[in-house]
């Protein structure tokens, strides 16, 4: 026979495969470590190949740079492997499970991304004439119609550009109508569960906060909103699913307790991917709720952005709905109205403008692009598995971690608080670390702040089943471990993530904001 | 010098008409490590339940009251620049302001320390 005795082995050698070797270049296998573009480049030198410009006589009247720009020079090599490095240490929704509660980390449906970059969308300029973009005014207008008749409201204001903008777009509006009415209503009403936001938008414009306890059930007190009712509220601002993942059974009670005290109710919408096609807010009493078109109609949360944040209106807020906006006639018939004087010759009061010009063109698209290939029998199936996955986890974790809220069905999220890591040494951050090793992004944890120790999961919609058991199974997994006493793998965790844990009380207290050589 | 405490863990220290107003060690405690204090500007009329000073952690923004009606008459600057001492000496240095109190009855319905003592171990 011929000894060919040259070849690779083709099996695996009998190693320790769990042995961690530390190694020369500080990488971990093709895990690159990568440091910073300013360590990478040098200052004296360029990637790109200029002619010498020679002598010439500067026109810039003495406002020349003097100084260098300390900026690093790299080749183009050099450049394009440290962006493409750190993506690849970078989770994603595209890579896995992103179970991150109160943020919706949506699949968005490439489907979108086609339709967004169209030239007619894609290409087009605020400030061309309006009879080369009225296929683009179109699409404006018929996603408004879309959320309309989703929510069940009156108008739409489409230009805010994110959900915290909406929300300050609500608010003014809201503000606008108080002023209108000759009325001096200044407090705003925030219940425990709320976002962050809705406390911070109502002191933003002048409001004064007063919150609303929760419900031992995590739920609004009808009863504690009326108490605080008066001549100087001038709205509630509800999340509804609630930050708990709740749905807030008494909202019409709330809504009518507020309106009868002549106050508004602004709805935040954050939470709506858990109703849509399910409940209109219109039919709840709500006169103003911001939607974020990412997180409910295409695209992850933070997901490489632009946000949009329309915000549909009650009759009585209608008429100061910011500028520029799409008004609809009786018939169907679509109108641009672009400025204050516009409106006020149709009667209308708009509180002034909110963004320079009409909004998030291409959230516009990809969330229209999202409700015509779903449908409306597709947009209700997406809320109902969103919500049917939200308990799946619930049902099959509740032996082993917590729920915070048993008694009551989980909207699209389902909260869990630290009570099974009583005794273990074990806390909710230890508990995520360990995670990380497992290859999952962590749920939100310690938020919202009404329970010790939360730890909230979203796992969406786009999950299959597989995913969500393999998920279970390894929450079920570090429960038992932490339960079995294992407290000290947990406290060193994460092991095999590029960093371990840093410091989060130092970066807080001495933050390096730029690169100092 | 008298000592009072709340049930929402502010102490203050109380001398003449005078209260200096901190948060508790088991406050401290509870809230992990401080990194960033607001302390009220003096001349500022505070009321009683009033939120006089704010404490940020690595988890949590959470607000100070004040248990007392009256004026802020001084700050403690330092603590801007060091929040640590919240934590290191909570009921000591970590002190964020001095009120000057217009009514003295309100002391009435606070715990002395036994009494907080008391409260903290049932919690």
């Amino acid at each position: 026979m011929t000894m060919h005795n040259v070849g690779r082995p083709t099996a695996p050698a009998t190693t320790d495969a769990t042995a961690v070797a530390s190694t020369f270049t500080g990488n971990r296998g093709l895990a690159i470590e990568e440091p910073l573009l300013f360590e990478v480049g040098r200052l004296d030198v360029t990637g790109v190949d200029f002619d010498d410009v020679g002598a010439f006589e500067p026109r810039l009247g003495g406002l020349g740079r003097t100084a260098p720009v300390d900026l690093p020079g790299l080749t183009e090599p050099e450049t394009m492997r440290h962006y493409v490095r750190l993506s690849r240490q970078n989770y994603a929704i595209d890579l896995g499970l992103y179970p991150l509660g109160s943020c919706t980390m949506k699949h968005n449906p490439r489907l979108n991304e086609a339709m967004a970059r169209l030239p007619g969308f894609g290409d087009v300029h605020p400030l061309q004439p309006l009879s080369t973009v009225s296929g683009a005014v179109e699409l404006v207008a018929e996603l408004g119609r879309w959320l309309l008749e989703l929510t069940g409201m009156a108008s739409v204001a489409m230009s805010p550009k994110a959900g915290a903008h909406g929300e300050m777009c609500g608010m003014a509006t809201i503000k606008a109508a108080i002023a209108d009415r000759g009325e001096a209503r200044d407090v705003v009403l925030v219940p425990e569960s709320a976002h962050g936001t809705n406390p911070a938008t109502a002191a933003q414009l002048g409001f004064r906060v007063v919150g609303v306890p929760a419900r031992a059930d995590g739920t609004v007190d009808p009863e504690e909103v009326k108490k605080r009712l008066g001549l100087e509220v001038a709205a509630i601002m509800l999340t509804n699913p609630n930050t708990c993942g709740l749905f807030e059974r008494d909202i019409v009670e709330i809504a009518e307790a507020v309106h009868a005290a002549g106050a508004y109710f602004y709805a935040d919408g954050a939470n709506f991917n858990a109703i849509v096609g399910k409940v209109r807010p219109g039919d709840l009493g709500v006169d103003a709720m911001h939607i974020n078109l990412h997180k409910t109609f295409s695209t992850p949360h933070g997901g490489g952005g632009p946000g949009a944040g329309p915000v549909v209106l009650s009759d009585r807020l209608a008429p100061y709905a910011p500028v520029p906006f799409v008004r609809f006639d009786k018939d169907g018939s679509a109108e641009f109205v672009e400025t204050r004087k516009a409106a006020g010759e149709r009667g209308l009061k708009p509180f002034g403008r909110i963004t320079a010009f009409h909004g998030q063109m291409g959230m516009f698209v990809r969330a229209l692009a999202y409700m015509l290939s779903h449908g409306a029998d597709g947009l209700r199936q997406a809320s109902e598995d969103a919500v049917l996955a939200a308990n799946y986890v619930k049902a099959c974790l509740k032996d082993v971690m917590t729920v915070a809220f048993p008694e009551r069905p989980a909207m699209h999220e389902v909260l869990f608080d630290d009570h099974f890591l009583e005794g273990t040494g074990v806390t909710t951050l230890d508990f995520a670390k360990a995670m990380i090793d497992e290859g999952y992004h962590p749920m939100t944890m310690y938020f919202p702040l009404v329970v010790h120790g939360a730890l909230l999961i979203e796992p969406t919609e786009s999950e299959s089943k597989a995913s969500l058991d393999q998920f279970i199974g390894t929450l079920r997994h570090l429960a038992e471990k932490a339960k079995a006493g294992d407290a000290a793998a947990f406290k060193a965790a994460p092991y095999l993530a590029p960093r371990r844990r840093v410091d989060e009380t130092l970066a807080a207290r001495q933050p390096k904001l730029s690169y100092q050589s | 010098m008298t000592k009072y405490y709340t049930e929402e863990h502010e102490w203050i220290a109380v001398t003449g008409n005078v209260a200096t107003l901190g948060i508790t060690d088991y406050a401290q405690a509870q809230l992990g490590d401080v990194v960033f204090v607001e302390v009220p500007t003096v001349g500022r009329k505070v009321k009683k339940g009033e939120e006089t000073a704010v404490v940020e952690s690595v988890k949590a923004a959470s607000e100070v009251y004040s248990p007392v009606t009256g004026t802020v008459i001084e700050t403690n600057a330092p603590l801007a620049d060091s929040p640590i001492t919240v934590n290191e000496d909570p009921e000591g240095a970590g002190w964020f302001c001095r009120i000057e109190m217009s009514d003295l009855a309100e002391l009435e319905v606070l715990m002395d320390e036994a009494a907080y003592k008391t409260f903290v171990e049932g919690l």
